[in-house]
């Protein structure tokens, strides 16, 4: 072992050490504009290949970039909901050869990024740390033909410029993450943001939220980051799971066995389940950045970064506090659910409106996953009272809420429709009655103390009134009658 | 005729616009096969373009300031569907989908495009002597350079070809050929004409401008040229007062400066003679003259000579053979760039591209293209506080008369050293022209510089008018 792998943290560890993941995200997002970053063609997915296109976003000799003055708004209302020191910035070229970048240089932010220091809370209330998040326009894509679609073995390629120039977030986030799930969190939580202030759509499948990842490992309690790889190419926040955890565990056997971890940008290869090296740092580019001169500094004026603030919606994480405050046993993950189904709203409403949270909480988690159609909060506060003084049974709300859901209005009507009359308790008393001298054996073996029959005298009731009893009541009931 | 002159005879109806043209366009017929000023010569469109203009004029349209003037284009600005090649086989075969903003509105003026003109490639030298189509010969001596980069142009309005002509000025593009030719050369303040249109060398220095016979055209060319354009970010945002309103005013009480560290070690005798001619005559029309220092010009040329082929490492990239010019076959795409670059690109411009790469790169940018700029802010400064005490500068605007074709080309610094007068004004931004103010030894022309703090057009044009009458 040389004098400078001594350094390496947990290289040659014994197999029963406990290991720490360390994880740090670049999240690219597509902002959504109606424009390109620099030119006017539209910003807009997909589209016949080549037809979102101009002289600048092709790069002609002699087009010049003309900042999107709305690209600029929507990167400071992500700023400031990320808690970031909004600063005078400065457009910087990072040069490289590539196809797909009509220029062969991409004009990013370097050194003086527009977004600075900022943190990011999970919905755990661990607050990750975000470095910068700044603005820079997107690549064109290389399609290659022949060969399984693979560079090396096509026959050629083509190259659609469509994207070429759409306007980009970067937010890059320290190396605060431990774990595989807590990257999804953050990413979930990232995405629920840029979609809540209108900045992005946040599709990852249509890659208009892009996520590359920095992976270290080190034994548990060292303070020191070990040496770190990049992933690319993780394309939904399954993969990003299973990334992680291959490369982490990747890392840990490779220094187990005493090898130094090789800093490393590598791909994700979602078939095999595997990170493959795509190039070593020594081979990494030199971008050659300098500052763009053919764009002035911005300098956003405070005015108008506090009318930004002014305007931005409430962001996820206060409206998780405010339906936990309105809902106070539910648990947290059912929160979090309904604010990223952006039903927290209609919940609020309804809870406001009368009806107890926890009922209101149980629909909106289980009976509204396919979103609320017409359903009013009124409605939904209605109907939970209804369940509440036993005028619907369980099962008749759900059915109710169906109906809400495909055609609006109130749920006394809607029950009507569906014949859920409540039933008085003298036509359920006369019925229960009714079975009890019909089925004395089961009847007599319930009063031995056989309470499995109660599910046998609910089931007789149900199917009797096609199930607008209330089986809580028929149980009481029964109760009642035996003494 | 000058310009005006055409302009006013075309409007009043006693020129057609198309006999302009077709004098012109004889003129280069029998002259430019042995000057060389065009790259291409579109006298077809130009042909058009005149009937067009008289129509307008027979109409009793306002066929605008400019109207029936021939003008020559540098083939570094874009021209709708008409080859704009940078004098590079990088870009055979390309045809811009658009105009320059200069382009559309000289057009809109009037004036009439009768071709585009040689020129060093993409703008790289001072004798036009690195174009791929080969060299443009001075028309005062075929034996000597025209200077350049904008050598074409220069050549095509000294030559008569055209009434006009417009440049690019990156570090001396325009001034310095203008003064070898013997004509008018100007650049603006960075940022009052708009470089839509231009195909880039050093984005932070390139300016465009005219080429005339006299002052007066000039102030009326660039009256049309300049102004505000949404396309180009760094255009200044407010209009300046039209020069051709001042134009006479002349030069009593001005503050004149004679640029001490431009004027003294390194200036042929001759050329001095010149300008110590041109200091009396702005004296004896009343300016109050002394020598100027602006010690950190002395370091202009190095910084120039780092920031400007930084910028045009990265300006250049996009010429990889993937979407128009020039493609030489490869069997990968690493490989494609390499080889229509290499047989793309001549060799002063691989050079500068590789000067550019390095002094950006990783280890080096401190030293280098860092330590440039902080040099440029340093000159900066030091005009500034000169401004203080002056209105005016001069200098000479080459360090020599036109020198022969060859004599140069093998000394890049030899070379480099011809741009040493006119750069420090494009690493400031400021405006300076050259106006031909008689001849040296050899009997070719003497350029003298005259500056002016940014957005002091007005005032140098006053000084230029007063210096060009003082030899009538």
């Amino acid at each position: 072992m040389s004098a400078d792998t001594l350094d390496v943290p947990g290289l040659g560890a014994p197999a029963d050490t406990e290991w720490e993941t360390v994880v740090g995200l670049e999240v690219h997002a597509e902002l959504a504009t109606e424009t390109k970053l620099f030119s006017a063609s539209p910003n807009r997915f997909g589209g016949e290949p080549n037809t979102h296109i101009d002289p600048v976003s092709l790069g002609l000799p002699g087009s010049l970039p003309v900042l999107n003055e709305k690209a600029v708004e929507l990167a400071i209302r992500v700023g400031l909901s990320l808690n970031c020191r909004v600063q005078p910035s400065i457009f910087a070229r990072k040069n490289y050869f590539y196809p797909d970048m009509p220029k062969d240089f991409q004009i990013s932010q370097y050194d003086q990024p527009i977004n600075v220091d900022g943190w990011l809370e999970l919905p755990s209330g661990k607050r990750v740390g975000i470095e910068r998040a700044h603005l820079e326009e997107d690549t064109g894509k290389t399609v290659h033909i022949g060969g399984g679609g693979r560079i090396h073995e096509a026959g050629y390629s083509l190259v659609d410029y469509n994207r070429a120039g759409v306007p980009l977030i970067e937010i890059v986030g320290h190396p605060e993450l431990r774990s595989a799930e807590e990257a999804r969190h953050y990413v979930t939580e990232l995405r629920s943001i840029l979609v809540a202030v209108g900045a992005s759509d946040g599709k990852m499948e249509e890659g208009s939220l892009r996520v590359d990842c920095n992976v270290s490992v080190r034994p548990l309690g060292i303070d020191r980051l070990g040496t770190r790889c990049e992933i690319k190419n993780v394309n939904s926040l399954r993969s990003l799971g299973r990334a992680i955890e291959y490369e982490s565990r990747r890392q840990i056997d490779q220094l187990i066995s005493g090898h130094p971890i090789e800093q490393q940008t590598r791909h994700w290869n979602e078939d095999d389940g595997r990170t493959h090296a795509l190039r070593s740092k020594e081979e990494d580019y030199d971008y050659r950045y300098f500052p763009e001169p053919d764009l002035l500094p911005l300098d956003p004026s405070a005015e108008w970064v506090e009318q930004i603030r002014q305007a931005l919606p409430v962001l996820p994480r206060d409206r998780r506090q405010s339906l936990a405050e309105a809902a106070p046993t539910v648990e947290a993950d059912h929160i979090a659910l309904a604010v990223e189904r952006s039903m927290d709203e209609l919940a609020l409403a309804a809870i406001s409106g009368g009806g107890p949270s926890e009922r209101v909480m149980t629909h909106v988690i289980q009976n509204l996953a396919d979103g609320v159609g017409m359903l009013s909060p009124e409605s939904l506060a209605s109907l939970v009272a209804m369940e509440e003084a036993g005028e619907l049974t369980a099962t008749q709300a759900k059915k109710v809420l169906a109906v809400l859901v495909e055609s609006g209005g109130s749920p006394q009507k809607a029950a009507q429709s569906l014949g859920f009359e409540a039933m008085d308790s003298g036509e359920l008393e006369t019925l229960v009655d009714g079975l009890i001298s019909e089925h004395p054996d089961e009847w007599s073996r319930f009063c031995e103390g056989d309470n499995k029959l109660t599910g046998f005298f609910v089931g007789q009731v149900m199917k009797t009134t096609q199930g607008r009893a209330d089986g809580k009541a028929v149980t009481q009931l029964l109760n009642a009658r035996r003494g | 005729m000058s310009a005006v002159e055409i302009a006013a005879a075309v409007r009043s109806g006693q020129q057609s616009a198309r006999s302009a043209v077709e004098e012109c366009l004889s003129v280069i017929e029998e002259g430019d096969a042995e000057v060389h000023a065009f790259n291409l010569v579109t006298a077809a469109q130009a042909r058009t373009r005149a009937d067009e203009i008289d129509a307008a004029v027979a109409d009793g349209r306002d066929p605008g300031p400019l109207a029936g003037v021939p003008v020559a284009l540098k083939d570094n600005l874009c021209t709708r569907g008409v080859p704009t090649t940078c004098s590079s086989r990088i870009l055979e075969g390309w045809e811009p989908p658009y105009d320059a903003t200069v382009v559309e509105k000289l057009h809109n003026a009037g004036a009439i495009v009768v071709g585009k003109t040689n020129m060093d490639e993409f703008a790289m030298g001072s004798s036009t002597e690195n174009s791929a189509f080969g060299p443009t010969r001075n028309p005062c001596d075929p034996n000597r350079v025209p200077g350049g980069s904008s050598g074409g142009s220069a050549a095509a309005v000294a030559a008569g070809f055209a009434s006009i002509a417009l440049g690019s000025d990156t570090g001396g593009s325009i001034r310095q050929p203008a003064a070898l030719c013997g004509v008018v050369g100007v650049k603006p303040t960075y940022g009052l004409v708009s470089r839509f249109g231009l195909v880039a060398f050093a984005s932070s220095l390139d300016q465009i401008g005219p080429f005339t016979t006299t002052v007066a055209d000039s102030a009326a060319v660039l009256d049309v040229i300049s102004g505000p354009d949404h396309r180009d970010s760094t255009s200044i945002r407010d209009s300046l007062p039209p020069v051709t309103d001042t134009l006479d005013d002349g030069v009593d009480g001005l503050r004149v400066g004679v640029l001490a560290e431009l004027s003294g070690d390194g200036i042929a005798p001759d050329v001095s003679a010149r300008l110590r001619a041109a200091i009396d005559a702005l004296e004896s029309a009343g300016a109050r003259v002394a020598e100027a220092s602006v010690p950190a010009a002395v370091f202009g040329l190095s910084a120039y000579y780092l920031i400007a082929p930084a910028e045009a490492s990265s300006n250049l990239a996009r010429y990889d053979g993937v979407r128009y010019g020039l493609r030489m076959d490869a069997s990968n795409t690493p490989d494609m760039n390499t080889a229509t670059r290499s047989a793309g690109f001549g060799d002063e411009v691989k050079r500068r591209i590789m000067i550019g790469t390095y002094a950006l790169s990783a280890g080096y940018y401190d030293a280098y293209y860092g330590k440039a700029q902080k040099v440029r802010t340093l000159i900066i400064n030091d005009f500034a506080s000169v401004w203080e005490q002056f209105d005016l500068l001069v200098s000479p605007t080459s360090p020599t008369t036109a020198f022969s074709l060859g004599e140069r080309t093998a000394d890049p610094m030899a070379m480099y050293m011809s741009d040493v007068c006119t750069v420090p004004v494009n690493l400031t931004g400021q405006t300076a022209m050259s106006v031909p103010y008689g001849v040296g030894d050899d009997g070719l022309p003497v350029g003298v510089q005259v500056m002016a703090p940014a957005l002091g057009e007005s005032v140098m044009f006053r000084a230029a008018a007063v210096l060009e009458a003082s030899l009538r």
